[in-house]
């Protein structure tokens, strides 16, 4: 009774907080003035037809890193603590049921294209909707498809963490790159920003945008695959 | 007019979908109706045109996520049940 009384009065408290906000809002008429800068110097500053692009990689570029470098730790984290439990010997993972005849059947017409699809778009983020985040989690639900359908595959852990580490390091280059060759760290004027909205276009993006989605679409995959090894009938 | 009753119905499908996902007995189906609120989250993302944003949740938020509760409730399930 008590505690459902103080859950009353703790909303009671949100409410009024709340209400003073809702009451003094205004519909925003006019972009901010960081925003209206980003909305009309951006396609020629940066050259990318998807001004979200423009802004994550290029204006916010830093901001893309630590994320990146968040989901690396994550990945890490979650492959220790998992790798504890690992188990490598087959009989033990042999009680998996066999997955239905669609599935399987299924799995193999549609990961090619799913691969396919995650490298379109992080290829294209800066022209249409997407990037590298988007991308990597597309391929890496490729992965997750083809340990649903055939759950005795392994993944190479190996060649994962080699195209995640290179990945990391190639992003860092290139944003290094640009505090020489440009105006400062990830840059993307490292080459000519070419012709607007044309695939190879807004310097450097396009690269950075493989590699981001690279490394996260090796990162998620990881995660995936150490749960996948982990599951067993003990 | 129409995305403004779109949005609104998808609204309310989210909010039953977050209520079944808190107070459903079944994991299970506790962890499809999170994946189904990602889903149409998404879909309010894009009429909310933010489609870079729409990608990301349809992407993470229902697909992979979903795979990896359903990992975790089985791998928890067996440790309970060996004890």
């Amino acid at each position: 009774m008590l505690r459902n009384s103080l859950y009353l009065v703790i909303l009671a408290a949100f409410a009024v907080i709340t209400f003073a906000l809702v009451r003094n809002w205004q519909p925003a008429e006019s972009l901010s003035p960081i925003a209206e800068h980003y909305a009309t110097n951006g396609p020629a500053e940066v050259g990318a037809a998807n001004l979200v692009t423009a802004v994550v990689v290029t204006y916010r570029g830093f901001d893309t890193l630590g994320e990146v470098t968040i989901l690396f730790v994550t990945a890490a984290i979650i492959g220790f603590f998992l790798s504890l439990f690992h188990t490598e010997s087959p009989e033990e993972s042999s009680w998996l049921a066999p997955t239905s005849e669609i599935c399987s059947t299924a799995s193999k017409l549609l990961i090619p294209f799913m691969l396919v699809l995650g490298a379109y778009v992080f290829i294209n983020g800066h022209l249409t909707p997407g990037g590298g985040f988007q991308g990597g989690a597309i391929i890496a639900s490729a992965f997750v498809l083809m340990l649903l359908a055939n759950p005795k595959s392994k993944l190479n852990h190996r060649i994962i963490a080699l195209v995640e580490s290179v990945s990391g390091v190639a992003f860092v280059f290139i944003g290094l790159l640009g505090i020489f060759l440009a105006g400062g760290f990830l840059d993307n004027r490292i080459i000519n920003l070419g012709t607007f909205g044309m695939l190879i276009s807004a310097g450097v993006i396009p690269l950075l945008y493989v590699f981001i989605g690279l490394k996260v679409g090796s990162e998620l995959t990881n995660i995936i695959g150490h749960l996948q090894q982990t599951q067993k009938n003990r | 007019m129409i995305y403004l009753t779109i949005t609104i119905v998808l609204g309310i499908i989210i909010l039953i979908m977050a209520f079944i996902a808190l107070y459903h007995r079944n994991l299970k189906v506790a962890i499809l109706a999170a994946g189904v609120v990602s889903l149409f989250a998404s879909i309010v993302y894009l009429l909310l045109d933010a489609p870079d944003v729409a990608l990301t949740e349809a992407a993470i938020g229902s697909g992979l996520t979903t795979v990896i509760f359903f990992y975790v409730l089985n791998k928890i399930q067996r440790n309970d049940a060996e004890k």
